[in-house]
């Protein structure tokens, strides 16, 4: 097999999901300068919804597979974007003129509860997600590309050029740009301030709803805690784009993507088999440090985040 | 059109705006002028709501004082800040369309888009470019294009000849001049208190958060207290 071509498609496939979660981080951000650590929090949510829903219909209907896994996502993508707008309206909104340290303490304090009412819900043990499509893979030279990753690069690919258009096509999308801008400006455009910032949210949402979809079908597992590290990875995928900008936040989930796969792939040659390719979440973070370091800004950012 | 009472305005413990009254009638054209740190800009942003202010603000008829920002242009009144506040990322096609951001009216928006074009021609050579490539005075044009576009009735310039050369400054009152005689009424806050009240029919003095003064546009250039402080001396 060809580790090398192999690892790449797993490595676009996983950053294909980051990317679609470094939207949602990089359009709040982009915005009002918060970076919304819950985030990652809402993938999970979307993922547990999902996951409920898909169960439940797989045991007591006679519905075909994919029509059931089209309902868990138009379930969870609602549930999401009510949990994203609610986030922003009870949680953030009243600190939007706090220190910014303030909100983000929030944030984190937000992630905490989310996980601990997922706890609740749906316990502290590993599910196993409900594998609706059956597998098949197809050759691409010597390695192998399953039906799930063709799906996930296809939807995220659709999505992301959908986003694209509302953000630069659309009343809206200009609307946000300009917010991103100016926000006293925009309201003197007639621009609500506070809609076009829970859209930001709301649309953020309903892309980790879908993530969360995703994640479970391809590790055909849900947790959680599952939120935690993947939304850091997606954030870290953020930061490495440059954080803010959209076009960034794509580029840096799938290069995040490669660079952990392909570390995962060779880590253990690389130290002489002293580690394996489970410790494979060290490259995020060793990305995330040395972007911090190197260049703040990002590949694709023009300003220094002094927000950041 | 617009009727200030007594408008207080504070930043924290800082009094910006210590009770002004202040009254523009339609089709008007006024200006405001004073030193650095007299007030205006504060002036103008309780106007327009972007801070808050006290005491009382009757726009058409309506007390306005509690209204939120985005509301004011949908009836009309439009700002164009200090600093232009052009959104440098977004293309000039865009920034105009944001101007239009209140309106729904397509085929209206299409129309004054060619009437503003047709006044301000340099902007449609640039309709394209990313505004923030635009040079200053090609950006105060686009600022007030941009107000245009919502078919304002108040207008609300703040320093619309800040930073520009003198031939620049000329075109940006002729471009008044011409909106003010479509009917317009016209705030104008200027540190060019010469040109201001050349083209203005009434005129306010600002001092250190108070109005001072306030006569016809004539009668201040020929005052000599004005002509002392704001006309370079004698
Ligand atoms: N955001 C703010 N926070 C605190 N103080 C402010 C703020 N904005 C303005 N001020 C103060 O309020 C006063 C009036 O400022 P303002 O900008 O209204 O003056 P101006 O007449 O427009 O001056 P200029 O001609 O220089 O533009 C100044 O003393 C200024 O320092
Ligand atoms: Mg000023």
């Amino acid at each position: 097999m060809d580790i090398l071509l192999q690892q790449l498609i797993n490595g676009v496939t996983l950053g294909a999901v980051y990317a679609l979660v470094a939207l949602g981080y990089t359009m709040v951000y982009g915005i009002i300068g918060l970076i919304n650590f819950a985030h990652g929090e809402v993938v999970m949510i979307g993922a547990m919804v999902a996951f409920t829903v898909i169960t439940s219909l797989a045991a007591h209907t006679q519905l075909p597979p994919l029509l059931i896994l089209l309902i868990g996502l138009v379930v969870a993508a609602p549930t999401c974007m009510l949990l994203g707008y609610g986030l922003e309206r009870l949680a953030y909104r009243p600190l939007r003129h706090a220190p910014r340290l303030t909100p983000l303490i929030t944030a984190i304090g937000m992630s905490i509860v989310l996980q601990n009412v997922a706890m609740i819900i749906w316990g502290r043990n590993y599910i196993n997600f409900p594998q609706m499509i059956d597998k098949t893979s197809y050759h691409i030279g010597n390695a192998l590309i399953t039906n799930v990753q063709v799906a996930i690069l296809f939807l995220s690919a659709l999505t992301m050029v959908g986003l694209m258009w509302l953000v630069y096509r659309t009343k809206l999308g200009t609307a946000m740009r300009a917010t991103a801008q100016d926000q006293m400006v925009a309201g003197l455009m007639g621009v609500n301030i506070n809609r076009v910032i829970a859209a930001a949210f709301v649309i953020g949402s309903a892309l980790a709803a879908l993530a969360g979809l995703m994640v479970g079908t391809y590790y055909e597992i849900a947790h959680y805690q599952m939120g935690f590290m993947l939304g850091l990875k997606a954030f870290t995928a953020a930061v490495l784009g440059g954080i803010g900008n959209l076009a960034g936040a794509m580029a840096g989930g799938l290069l995040l993507g490669i660079i952990e796969a392909l570390g995962a792939g060779y880590i253990g040659d690389l130290t002489g088999g002293f580690l394996g390719s489970h410790y494979q979440d060290i490259f995020a973070f060793f990305v995330l440090i040395t972007v911090l370091v190197f260049r703040p800004s990002g590949l694709l950012g023009e300003r220094v985040g002094e927000r950041a | 059109m617009l009727e200030v009472r007594n408008l207080h305005v504070a930043y924290g413990g800082v009094k910006a705006v210590k009770g002004i009254d202040l009254v523009v009638a339609e089709g008007e054209t006024v200006c405001l002028i004073g030193a650095n740190g007299a007030g205006k800009t504060t002036t103008l942003k309780a106007l327009a709501r972007v801070v808050p202010g006290q005491g009382e603000i009757r726009y058409r008829g309506q007390d306005i004082l509690h209204w939120p920002s985005y509301k004011l242009v949908g009836e009309g009144m439009a700002l164009v800040p200090e600093g232009r506040g052009v959104f440098s990322r977004l293309t000039v096609a865009e920034n105009l369309a944001m101007g239009a951001y209140c309106r729904n009216d397509k085929d209206g928006i299409a129309a004054d888009l060619e009437r503003v074009y047709k006044l301000l021609p340099r902007l449609k050579e640039r309709e394209k470019q990313i505004a923030g490539t635009l040079s200053g005075g090609e950006q105060q044009m686009l600022a007030i294009g941009r107000a245009l576009m919502c078919r304002p009735r108040l207008l609300l310039l703040d320093e619309p000849s800040m930073g520009l050369a003198p031939i620049m400054v000329q075109k940006v009152f002729e471009v008044i001049q011409s909106v003010a005689a479509e009917g317009v009424t016209i705030l104008l806050v200027e540190q060019n208190a010469q040109l201001a009240l050349s083209i203005a029919a009434r005129g306010y003095v600002m001092e250190s958060g108070a109005v001072t003064l306030s006569d016809k546009a004539d009668a201040l250039l020929t005052n000599p207290k004005v002509r002392e402080a704001y006309l370079g001396g004698e």
